[in-house]
């Protein structure tokens, strides 16, 4: 069984006529590195939220394990399994102390004082935070931030992972820290990650990546294909990544070159 | 001035004092205040700034830090001296000119009133220096977790607390920033008297309310996707435990208390 099913899920915000999702079905298998990208108003925060119980799909059904988040009696367990993390790294943190930040979200759970005590220890080092639990947010940069409030999720032991635009409010060095971070928990903890972003390039690396245009599922694929249907992302106003864009132009030139993502495999095929 | 942001007035330091639970230092403090208001001699006075010295001393905290923090209290208590010593009658005279007398109990109502006021502000601002704000809001709430009961929703009162300490830096930062950008569009902050000075204010203070309003939308958001659900069930990641040294310091106080209560 898919760790989340979405079956022919619609959703329409009250004040607005035109739906914000219609029609969307998918489902992410446990462990799955998943991207979810759009531009502007294309639905995919309304999606994330669908995911945590923070919205209830107005048809259709969205099953995480098994469990639909439209079932009141469900959704502590829900929202223990798929945590979330938001864009505005200083509107999410609660408490004034970083590891109490982080014990949030088991207090709320009711896990007994050790037990949080040793979860908040795991998770700072998990996030490469070690050492900061006596900080308060407002000495931390962007990117710690960002890290911290992934802490706050790990120690509640989820499952899956929802970042909804996380790096959309970092410097570059923010982003990359955000970016290793969830990558390393993907592989290492087999935590399922759903990152939505609209930046193309942090979709490199994915299982699987969804584009989504208008409240639907635009395109699904590996990166590969998606990064070489330069003119239909291109139409959407998304930008594909510049060494892609190169890639393809140097073939339009004339140059025999395989599908490449990343610098590295570019230059190896070019020298 | 923004910089050095300190959110109240409490002093790191590694004493006996700091170390004690927040909320035994709670009831001390309001035994010791209410004993305060029974001291009716100089000896009692005398006896209770003997103890506030003490446990001054044993906080480690620097002597003219707690004077200091007397300074705002001193037009109050000399509008108190002076009004008990004009106003208040009894006893023999001290002093007369024309239709102005001292007489004996208003110099020394007067002077009982100083000490009471000076004494209580020394011991509160102590509880203040020595507990840290998060450790006050632990104290207060398991302080009131029995008057649930009654319709007071301690833990709910606490969260707000904590949030507000939270959310303080953030906020001022964020201020600060509004007031930049705002000078850059020519506002000025600065010239004026009071009336124009707060109406000018206004460019400061209507970006800041919306942008505080949209943290605590996302940040109710942020805390029901990490399963908040009020009070009910949550567990603390720190436990407040009465120690021995807790016991001890709140036995003591109980019987100074008494002692000072009969001079």
């Amino acid at each position: 069984m898919a760790l989340i099913e979405i079956k022919g899920v619609d959703f329409t915000y009250n004040e607005l006529e035109t739906p914000a999702l219609a029609n969307i079905n998918l489902s992410i298998e446990a462990g799955e590195f998943i991207a979810i990208i759009g531009g502007n108003g294309s639905g995919k925060s309304t999606l994330a939220k669908l995911l945590n119980v923070l919205l209830l799909p107005g048809s259709g059904k969205v099953l995480v394990d098994g469990m639909d988040t439209a079932d009141e009696k469900y959704k502590l367990k829900i929202r223990q399994k798929v945590g979330m993390v938001f864009q505005n790294p200083d509107n999410q943190l609660v408490a004034a102390r970083v590891e109490d930040d982080i014990a949030f979200g088991p207090e709320n759970l009711g896990i007994p004082g050790p037990e949080i005590r040793k979860r908040v220890d795991q998770a700072l080092e998990l996030v490469g935070m070690a050492g900061f639990h006596d900080y308060p947010p407002h000495e931390l940069s962007g990117g710690q931030k960002q890290r911290i409030a992934i802490a706050g999720i790990i120690a509640m032991e989820p499952d899956c992972i929802v970042l909804d635009e996380p790096t959309a409010m970092l410097d570059p060095k923010g982003r990359k820290e955000v970016m290793d971070t969830i990558h390393f928990l993907n592989k290492e903890k087999g935590i399922t990650i759903i990152h939505i972003t609209h930046f193309m390039e942090e979709t490199i690396g994915a299982d699987r990546i969804f584009v989504m245009h208008n409240g639907a599922i635009y395109k699904e694929g590996t990166p590969e294909e998606i990064f070489h249907s330069i003119s239909d992302i291109k139409r959407l106003g998304l930008d594909v990544t510049v060494v892609v864009e190169l890639a393809e132009r140097l073939k339009k030139e004339g140059f025999n070159l395989p599908d490449v993502l990343t610098i590295s495999e570019l230059v190896d095929c070019l020298c | 001035m923004l910089r050095n942001i300190n959110i109240g007035q409490y002093i790191a330091r590694d004493s006996i004092i700091h170390k004690l639970d927040a909320r035994i230092k709670i009831i001390i403090t309001i035994l010791m205040i209410t004993a305060l208001f029974f001291i009716d001699s100089f000896k009692g006075y005398f006896l209770f700034l003997l103890a506030v010295l003490f446990i001054i001393y044993l906080s480690q905290i620097s002597f003219m830090r707690i004077i200091r923090g007397l300074r705002p209290v001193l037009f109050l208590v000399l509008l108190t001296l002076i009004l008990h010593i004009f106003f208040t009658r009894g006893g023999e005279v001290i002093w007369q000119w024309r239709f102005i007398t001292i007489e004996k109990n208003g110099l020394i109502t007067g002077l009982f009133m100083v000490s009471r006021i000076l004494l209580l502000i020394m011991f509160t601002s102590l509880l203040t220096l020595t507990t840290s704000p998060l450790q006050l809001t632990d104290g207060i709430e398991s302080l009131l977790r029995p008057l649930k009961r009654f319709g007071i929703p301690a833990s709910e009162l606490a969260m707000m607390m904590t949030i507000a300490l939270r959310f303080i830096p953030t906020l001022l930062e964020e201020a600060d920033k509004i007031m930049k950008a705002q000078m850059a569009r020519g506002a000025d902050f600065e010239s004026g008297n009071i009336i124009r000075r707060s109406k000018n204010l206004i460019p400061l203070l209507v970006p800041l309310f919306i942008s505080a309003f949209r943290r605590a939308d996302d940040l109710a958001l942020a805390m029901e996707s990490r399963c908040y659900h009020g009070g009910e069930g949550r567990t603390k990641l720190h436990e407040l435990k009465v120690k021995t040294q807790d016991f001890i310091a709140l036995f003591i106080s109980i019987l100074f208390s008494i002692l000072v209560s009969f001079f």
